[in-house]
């Protein structure tokens, strides 16, 4: 039952932030979205490591690690966004657009 | 030496390669290179027959292949026979390859044509030292590519280009009943040699009716490659070729490959009436169709060519009544005289610059040696006594009348009389008459002229093989000694020379003398001349059912091809270019779209793996 609640915690997350992923059209706000889908799978290893089936230290040691691996994208991502803005003068997602058919 | 004979046709193939390699170079020398190979191959040829005269066959095989339990060879065999045909072809293409040289002199393709030579050459050597029916049927269309390649090398003439695919496509339909029967022998024996198929002829393991069958079809083969009668129309047709080819290949030795190869399996046909009957017949019935269109012919070599066809049937008939040697003699007789008629006739052409011979007359005085011996290969196949055509022709008609069927002993006189009578309207047309504007008519260099009188001697001499007099040389050692003498009735002989000497005393007096109207028969008759000089409408009867059949089928199957094949590829492609064009209508460069479709593609993984519990693949 434990399990299950912070289970539907990480989908509802997983979920809001796939949607601000896949429709909204300022960057900013879709490296925030990649954020919470990053957490949510961050809450999946933890109640994993704390109420599963085999509980384990790991799932703390792997959601530490991803939380690191995420700040680091996150300090690259902006780091794009920032030099596409420069050429681009915007922030739009859709307008990085040139690599079409 | 005759363990070398396999080297007899590597010469002329070395200077095929040769040519082929070094020819644009050479230029004019490139004669030197055919003429040394063709001189090497006669005198291996020579050595071959002398070491054969005295001794055995001799024969050795090599394993080409092993497919299950067969084992196919190759090889060589010099019998009697082959031994022969070797020296005969080699003596008669190192002859025209000499005669070339002048003739040719100055053609643009000349190495070319010294290259083709060879390969025919090589081809035709190979031909008449193959053990067995398998290699036989390689070289024998192997020759046929050098028919074609040589009918056809004035290619740029809309004629010549057409007289090539003809006579390539109508060999080929012969060639289709060879193979079948080669293939039926094959299914019967499990053996290509000769040998072989002759021993199970023997014990019986071939049935009589698969016997007949098989040696029709090679048959058919035979009527193909030899212009027998109803395969006969692309020989005229291909006079379209330079002169000394039609020496070569259409008088002296490619059509007689036919005859060979009837000769070569002669004791299958000898198991079998009905095939015997069917060669006597069609060559009885080819020698006299032959010869009456002949006679009206105005073109000098195809006159020639239908004597050539005419000749063929006399062989063929010989060989259906049963007379093997009298079919070699004249095959032997007939590649000289044929060949020095056909040289003779390219020297005439090469000093009037016509092959009409309505346009030519009076060249006796102009062509001093020409003449003579166009008039010696004319008495020749004449049959005029103590000339080499003379014997060989007795030997058939001999041979017809002991053996064969009446009908077709008369039809084989009648064939003489009008040999003797075209032969020599064709001699009075060119040469005799008082002279037409060719005031600047000289004769052929030696080069050409020498050949000729070669051939000129052996026209005569070459009949003094198998006489009644002399005892008959030829026919014994062709047989093994087995050959007797068929005791002939005195009366055949005096009734060819009177039937010899009546046609050309008719062709005296209407061409020569011109006592009688040219027209004596064709006024009378006109519908007769007129048919004949439709060749009996046979190409206009093949036009009209084969051929218009064939473009009637082919223009059925281009719409097909057009619209049923070519509408399938079509509709494949455009699905696949369909399919592109929206896969890259997806590639919009939109991040979140590709996103997207990755969790559509995600989600039905899901959905399929739960759904079938991860074993679906």
């Amino acid at each position: 039952m434990t399990l299950s609640a912070y289970l539907a915690l990480a989908l509802i997350l997983f979920c809001i932030g796939l949607y601000g992923a896949l429709t909204k059209r300022n960057t900013v706000i879709v490296l925030i979205c990649i954020e919470l889908m990053l957490n949510a799978a961050n809450i999946n290893f933890v109640a994993f490591a704390k109420y599963g089936a085999h509980p384990s230290v790991h799932g703390h040691v792997f959601a530490l690690f991803a939380i690191a691996v995420a700040a680091a994208e996150a300090a690259v991502g902006l780091a794009a966004l920032i030099a596409f803005y420069r050429s681009r003068k915007t922030v739009q997602v859709d307008e990085a657009n040139s690599l079409k058919h | 030496m005759m363990n070398l004979a396999w080297v007899v046709p590597l010469f002329p193939l070395g200077s095929f390669i040769l040519l082929l390699l070094f020819g644009r170079r050479w230029k004019q020398r490139s004669a030197y290179v055919g003429i040394a190979a063709a001189f090497l191959s006669l005198l291996l040829a020579l050595a071959v027959l002398v070491d054969r005269l005295g001794g055995s066959t001799y024969e050795a095989n090599w394993t080409w292949m092993t497919i299950g339990g067969v084992t196919l060879t190759v090889g060589i065999s010099a019998t009697a026979l082959n031994a022969w045909m070797l020296v005969v072809v080699a003596l008669v293409s190192w002859l025209v390859h000499v005669y070339s040289q002048g003739y040719m002199a100055g053609d643009e393709r000349f190495s070319t044509f010294y290259a083709y030579l060879g390969l025919f050459t090589f081809a035709m050597l190979g031909l008449v030292l193959s053990p067995n029916l398998l290699q036989a049927y390689i070289f024998w269309e192997l020759v046929g590519l050098g028919s074609f390649l040589l009918i056809g090398f004035y290619f740029y003439k809309e004629e010549a280009k057409a007289a090539a695919k003809k006579a390539f496509i109508m060999t080929r339909i012969g060639d289709v009943g060879f193979f079948i029967g080669m293939m039926l022998l094959f299914w019967q024996t499990h053996s290509f040699d000769y040998d072989d198929i002759f021993r199970a002829v023997g014990d019986g393991t071939l049935s009589p009716g698969m016997t007949t069958l098989a040696v029709i079809l090679i048959f058919i083969g035979a009527i193909g490659k030899s212009g027998q009668f109803p395969l006969h129309t692309w020989l005229p047709d291909a006079m379209e070729g330079p002169t000394p080819v039609s020496a070569l290949i259409h008088a002296a030795t490619m059509v007689a490959a036919g005859v060979y190869l009837v000769a070569a399996l002669f004791p299958l046909y000898e198991a079998s009436h009905a095939a015997m009957m069917t060669v006597a017949t069609i060559g009885g019935v080819t020698a006299i169709f032959a010869a009456t269109i002949g006679l009206v012919q105005t073109d000098i070599k195809r006159v020639l060519a239908y004597s050539t066809i005419s000749q063929l049937g006399y062989m063929m008939l010989a060989l259906g009544a049963g007379s093997y040697v009298a079919a070699i003699f004249h095959l032997t007789t007939h590649a000289f005289f044929k060949a020095l008629l056909f040289l003779a006739a390219g020297s005439v052409i090469h000093a009037v610059r016509t092959q009409n011979i309505e346009e030519m007359g009076g060249l006796w005085r102009r062509l001093p040696w020409t003449a003579p011996l166009f008039l010696i290969g004319a008495l020749s196949i004449s049959g005029v006594p103590l000339f080499a055509g003379f014997f060989s022709k007795d030997e058939i008609l001999t041979a017809a009348w002991t053996n064969g069927p009446r009908l077709l002993f008369w039809l084989a006189v009648a064939a003489a009389l009008l040999t003797s009578f075209y032969m020599f309207r064709l001699f009075f047309l060119v040469f005799a008459g008082k002279a037409r504007h060719h005031e600047d008519a000289h004769d052929a260099p030696a080069s050409m002229v020498a050949p000729m009188l070669v051939l000129g001697v052996l026209s005569i001499a070459s009949g003094y093989m198998q006489t009644p007099w002399f005892g008959s040389f030829l026919g014994e050692w062709l047989t093994d000694g087995a050959y007797r003498h068929e005791a002939a009735p005195g009366w055949i002989a005096v009734l060819a020379t009177i039937v010899s000497f009546a046609g050309i005393f008719l062709a005296w007096l209407m061409y020569g003398a011109q006592k009688m109207p040219r027209d004596w028969l064709s006024a009378r008759v006109p519908y007769v001349d007129e048919l004949l000089r439709r060749h009996y409408y046979i190409d206009d009867i093949y036009r009209l059912t084969v051929v218009s059949l064939v473009s009637w089928i082919s223009r059925l199957l281009t719409y097909v091809d057009r619209f049923l094949v070519e509408g399938l590829a079509r509709l494949a492609a455009g699905i696949v270019g369909a399919a592109a064009s929206a896969g890259s209508r997806g590639q919009n460069g939109q991040a979140q779209t590709y996103g997207a479709v990755t969790v559509a593609g995600l989600a039905i993984l899901v959905v399929i793996f739960a759904l079938t519990g991860g074993y679906w693949l």
